[in-house]
């Protein structure tokens, strides 16, 4: 390919006829290898993606056909089999997962977010350098803790006293829907999930809000305070609005996060084949313990099913991921 | 000095007050004495700033008498901005600042112990260098947001918000669309709404730091018709770069200058004197665009 050049078909610019140049750049060898080392990057996470997907939409279709819509919309999870190892009768739905799932992400969500959001207030506005030091390196450690370190804890420590709050919710807030309980039995519901899930989603929140805070223009800052603002008058007036459409975008993720969580959920929660919406009641469900609870044992032809579990999963993770997108556009947007 | 505190008036007479610059307090202006009604007088007494270790302004003491505008000239890192920057406590917001000095207000020093900073800067406000509005509110909310952030009660908001884009020159431009977003206006604009809402909290001294270099000819024309308005009834100092603007807008100019040292006041005088007949060589060599 040559460099820039006129096409020679061009006419002389003496016709008075103005025709674009084309213009060619040929980039160099090392920066040719270079676009194709990030390009081999940037594709292989979307080629991963994309087989991931292909390989659930594959292993669960024949489960997803049989089952139809009542795959998300029944509750009944039973599978007979001959002594050969025939399935004679099967039903699959995961009703029940499904909601439990969104239950206790939202849970975790609504208890994180505000703890999150002054957290990293704090850090950026508050707390004095060696501190913030300290605390980063910790939060940053909370996030890479075992999750299953979690749920352990979660259940031998933290849910004595979470079953206490409960019990007091359910008190004073029982007769709203949500708080109300069928039967007087706090142990292992959605609730505790969810707040073992929140500590889990904590850090990314907090790490993604601290993030946007701290890229506040400076000039809105003094702006603030040059007309009388307190600190926390500054943050209201500048720094939230500013950070926003980043603090939904680290919610999404760590809605994200708690939904795709396995273990943790899988130590603390009881698994119920029965759609409960009553998060204080010891009764749930969740994709992915599910999976984890049947893989073991499971026939071929139930893994099949599990497998369409989990592209279900994917898609309302997905799903979720595209909603914060457009949160953050909504609520970022141009008038930061 | 004692007989002198009995009124505001002969409090703001400051061309008897000795400084500490020999040849400044010498060189000091007869000025006419303020009134209240024209903004309350600054003083600054034996200004020091450093950023960590870093010297950058030493022993400046200038008074701004009440209803005078006050330019401060000098080349680029000569203390100009860090110096009103002291004057309504902004400078100790950048980490490892510190000063030394007075800045008296009323005659009371900003820096006391006790003080309440936001109390000072709504009455020392101030306009910076780059407009700021605040994107997320609407022109409108923008020249009430001092009052919200002070908590401040007023009884009818409409018309302290017509009075102060009134003052600040944009009532005419903008009271069709005072419900539109603050970006959405021109620079020279958002920088008259800034001034807008630095007036709306009814500030006695306002500090514009280089108020009009990001901006057009226009615009600053515009901006410096409304520093003489404002003139009439508080009292300015302003930040510049541009001698003609000194020239133009200012009863009193101050000449800074860093020589490989901290920033220094080399002279204060009416401005019509420092471009004339300045008493330093530095001075005159500065003004007829020999350096800097």
């Amino acid at each position: 390919m040559p460099q820039t050049y006129i096409q020679p078909s061009a006419p002389a610019p003496s016709s008075g006829v103005a025709i674009p140049r084309e213009i060619t750049t040929e980039p160099r060898f090392s920066d040719r290898v270079f676009r194709g080392v990030v390009t081999t990057g940037g594709l292989s996470s979307l080629a991963i993606l994309g087989l991931i997907t292909i390989f659930l939409g594959y292993r669960g279709f024949e489960v997803l056909r049989q089952e139809g819509f009542n795959f998300i919309t029944s509750s009944t999870w039973a599978i007979t089999t001959d002594d050969a190892g025939n399935v004679v009768e099967s039903h699959f739905g995961i009703a029940a997962m499904l909601v439990g799932t969104i239950l206790c992400s939202i849970v975790a969500v609504l208890i994180a977010v505000p703890i999150s959001v002054f957290t990293a207030l704090f850090l950026n506005f508050y707390a004095p350098a060696w501190l913030k030091k300290i605390l980063v390196s910790v939060i940053d450690m909370m996030a890479a803790f075992p999750s299953i370190l979690f749920g352990i804890w979660g259940f031998l420590v933290l849910m004595p006293s979470v079953e206490y709050w409960a019990k007091l919710l359910n008190h004073y807030l029982g007769f709203i829907p949500i708080f109300h309980v069928p039967a007087y039995y706090f142990t292992r519901s959605p609730f505790i999930a969810g707040v073992v899930l929140a500590i889990m989603i904590i850090p990314i929140i907090t790490s993604v809000s601290r993030e946007v805070f701290s890229q506040t223009p400076l000039d809105r800052i003094q702006a603030a305070y040059a007309l009388g603002a307190t600190r926390w008058g500054m943050i209201q007036a500048v720094v939230i609005p500013y950070g926003r459409g980043g603090v939904v975008g680290g919610a999404m993720l760590g809605l994200g996060r708690a939904m795709g969580e396995t273990v943790a959920v899988y130590t603390v929660l009881n698994i119920v084949y029965q759609v409960n919406w009553q998060m204080l009641f010891g009764a749930g469900g969740n994709i992915a313990s599910l999976i984890i609870l049947k893989f073991g044992d499971a026939s071929p032809y139930e893994i099949k099913a599990l497998m369409a579990a989990g592209l279900i999963l994917f898609a309302l993770t997905l799903l979720v991921n595209a909603g914060a997108d457009l949160m953050v556009k909504r609520f970022g947007g141009n008038k930061r | 000095m004692t007989d002198s505190m009995e009124s505001e008036n002969e409090k703001m007479d400051t061309s008897v007050k000795p400084t500490s610059l020999g040849s400044v307090a010498s060189n000091a202006p007869k000025r006419a004495p303020g009134t209240l009604a024209m903004g309350r007088g600054l003083e600054a007494r034996g200004i020091h700033a450093w950023f960590g270790k870093n010297h950058v302004l030493s022993d400046v003491t200038l008074d701004f008498a009440a209803g005078t505008v006050t330019a401060l000239i000098g080349p680029s890192g000569c203390g100009k901005s860090t110096f009103i920057r002291t004057m309504n406590r902004m400078h100790e917001f950048i980490p490892g600042a510190a000063m030394a000095g007075e800045v008296l207000l009323d005659g009371k020093d900003v820096y006391a112990p006790g003080t309440d900073v936001t109390k000072i800067r709504l009455q020392i406000g101030m306009v910076f260098q780059k407009p700021n509005p605040f994107p997320s509110m609407t022109i409108g909310q923008n020249v009430l947001s001092g009052l919200k952030l002070a908590q401040l009660k007023v009884d009818n908001k409409d018309d302290l918000m017509e009075e102060c884009l009134e003052r600040a020159g944009l009532w005419s431009e903008v009271k069709d669309r005072l419900n539109a977003h603050g970006g959405s206006l021109s620079g020279g604009q958002q920088q008259r709404l800034c001034i807008a809402r630095a007036l709306a909290v009814r500030p006695q001294v306002l500090l514009m730091d280089e108020p009009c270099s990001a901006l057009d000819p226009g615009s600053t024309l515009r901006i410096e018709e409304t520093i003489r308005h404002l003139s009439d009834s508080m009292t300015i100092i302003i930040v510049t770069h541009n001698m003609q603007q000194a020239a133009r807008v200012s009863d009193y100019t101050a000449f800074f200058l860093s020589d490989n040292g901290p920033g220094q006041m080399i002279e204060c005088a009416p401005t019509s004197e420092i471009f004339s007949r300045p008493r330093d060589k530095r001075t005159e060599n500065y003004v007829t665009g020999r350096f800097g």
